[in-house]
């Protein structure tokens, strides 16, 4: 297995109420597959998604990632670690440091992790760029003076440039344009299958979880209620959470078309 | 330079930049525009103002011309105000991002000693500071930032605080990016524009403690100020009033280009900011 959660738990305390928004939540992912995570908003799939990425710490339960405690590293070995699990946010703006250009955007992981040379930096960046489907010439641009949709692919230009085996996406398309989600979900999807990379795909909408998940996962309220296939989700749900989750998209059991080629 | 651009787009970004550069200009060649000491008793005394035209504001009790004394005053104030308003944010910024970073106790002490400096006024601490070490200029300027260094300080841990929990600090965190490099490439930067616009009050306040002080007689003696012409003209405020009306001005004119300035800063802020 390339991550395995174990019995993870989270609780905050707002306001004098004591909230869980992790309880008791395990689950594997093998290398290369899409796990979908969906629930409503406040099901603690974010909290998951910040947990995993050590960007909050967790209360209890225990996380293997490439085989080693993911949770015990700390200092100069987390960050060298780092390299092999990357994330894509959902807030297109907030994302970016305001005062960041392209170049340095996609050059700081590369200059961190020591990708490649410093001389052939450049030219990884243009590939980089190319590969998400952008211009070379974006490089020399500032991060203000770029479209939504093209931030998006430069945050996942970002995630892959240090070549990782899990990418965390939480709600990666969710502030996007519909026109625009499709294509960066197919980017996704192309990138996912070329370099076999693993994805857990955080999203409150069904809809887009069917088409990239290999397997999607149901939170409700900080537990993890259902997990299954795709398909078998969608088509055959067994907790509550997951009807009512479908029964807010009506447009998936109308008759949407099968997910493409990438069936486990 | 775009800064500055938009600032002149603003009419008082525009008036207090015309102001504040006319002041340094005159700063800058006051020894030009009024060669010699104007400590030195240059004509008869008490000359009343616009009468000769070798004295346009007239002289002094002891026959120093007003002028004269005005012009090199503008260095002192100018540069204990710039000088000290530098220190003030130097030291505010360091204890701010240290405040905010380390959090817990080290946060707590810091925020304590910046309540302290802020309960205390900032005009009564100069005033024992330089009565204790003594009338020189550094000692002037230390003592006004010494009570001045506690409103930014404030002001970066807060801009620290809520900077820390962006998406972009996540994301440099992801990537692995030492946190001296997160606080310095992706915090500092950000936090600094409001901490600069609260300058320009910095520099307003410490012009005015700076001439509060020489009125007291507590600046330095050996170099002209308009807080010690003002002191200086209250002895004969009935009969020439001038003496101390004149200093004043160029000290109201000076806060007022300082602030519309500021004002002006704080407008572009705003206005790149949405």
């Amino acid at each position: 297995m390339l991550l395995d959660i174990a019995n993870l738990s989270k609780r905050f305390s707002s306001g004098g109420r004591d909230v869980a928004a992790l309880n008791d939540v395990s689950l594997t992912l093998p290398p290369g597959e899409t796990l979908g995570l969906v629930g409503a908003s406040g099901s603690g799939k974010s909290t998951l998604a910040r947990i995993l990425l050590r960007l909050t710490s967790a209360d209890a339960g225990s996380i293997r990632f490439e085989g080693k405690d993911w949770l015990a590293l700390s200092g100069a070995e987390l960050r060298r670690r780092r390299a092999k699990m990357q994330m894509v946010f959902q807030d297109v703006l907030g994302a970016f440091n305001p005062r960041a250009t392209v170049a340095s955007v996609l050059g700081d992981p590369l200059r961190i992790h020591d990708i490649v040379p410093k001389v052939e930096r450049p030219r990884e960046i243009a590939t980089l760029l190319e590969r998400v489907g952008l211009p070379a010439s974006y490089a020399s641009r500032s991060i203000r003076e770029v479209s939504g949709g093209q931030r998006q692919r430069i945050a996942i230009a970002r995630a892959i440039a240090t070549r990782p085996s899990l990418i965390v996406l939480d709600e990666a398309v969710s502030a996007l344009d519909v026109s625009i989600r499709g294509k960066i979900l197919e980017l996704l999807v192309e990138l996912q299958q070329e370099r076999g990379i693993a994805c857990l795909f955080v999203s409150h909408d069904l809809a887009v979880l069917r088409a990239v998940s290999h397997r999607i996962a149901v939170m409700e309220a900080g537990r993890l209620v259902e997990i299954a296939s795709a398909r078998q989700v969608i088509e055959n749900p067994q907790s509550s959470a997951a009807r009512a989750l479908i029964a807010a998209v009506p447009r998936l059991v109308t008759g949407m078309p099968e997910r493409p080629h990438h069936d486990v | 330079m775009r800064r500055i651009r938009n600032l002149m787009k603003t009419p008082e970004g525009m008036a207090g930049f015309g102001i504040l550069a006319t002041l340094i200009l005159v700063a800058l060649f006051a020894p030009v525009l009024s060669p010699g000491d104007p400590l030195r008793i240059a004509g008869d005394p008490l000359l009343a103002p616009f009468v000769d035209p070798a004295f346009p504001l007239g002289t002094d009790r002891l026959g120093r011309d007003v002028l004269a004394g005005i012009i090199h005053g503008t260095r002192t104030s100018l540069a204990v105000g710039i000088a000290a308003a530098i220190a003030a944010i130097a030291i505010g910024l360091c204890v701010g991002l240290a405040a905010g970073f380390a959090g817990g106790l080290v946060e707590e002490a810091l925020m304590r000693v910046i309540d302290a400096f802020q309960i205390v006024p900032s005009f009564l601490l100069a005033l024992a500071f330089v009565s204790v070490i003594g009338a020189s200029v550094p000692v002037v300027v230390l003592a006004i930032a010494l009570g001045a260094w506690a409103d930014p300080a404030r002001l970066t841990r807060a801009q620290v605080l809520s900077i820390r929990e962006r998406d972009y600090v996540a994301a440099a965190r992801v990537i692995g990016m030492h946190p001296v490099e997160i606080a310095w490439k992706e915090i500092l930067p950000n936090a600094l524009p409001p901490v600069l616009a609260l300058s320009a009050i910095i520099v307003a306040a410490a012009i005015l403690t700076e001439a509060a002080l020489s009125f007291l007689g507590l600046g330095d003696p050996n170099i002209v100020t308009w807080g010690s012409m003002i002191a200086e003209g209250r002895n004969v405020l009935r009969s020439s009033p001038s003496l101390s009306i004149f200093p004043g001005i160029a000290l109201v004119v000076t806060v007022i280009g300082v602030y519309l300035l500021s004002e002006g800063f704080g407008k572009t802020l705003a206005g790149s900011e949405a």
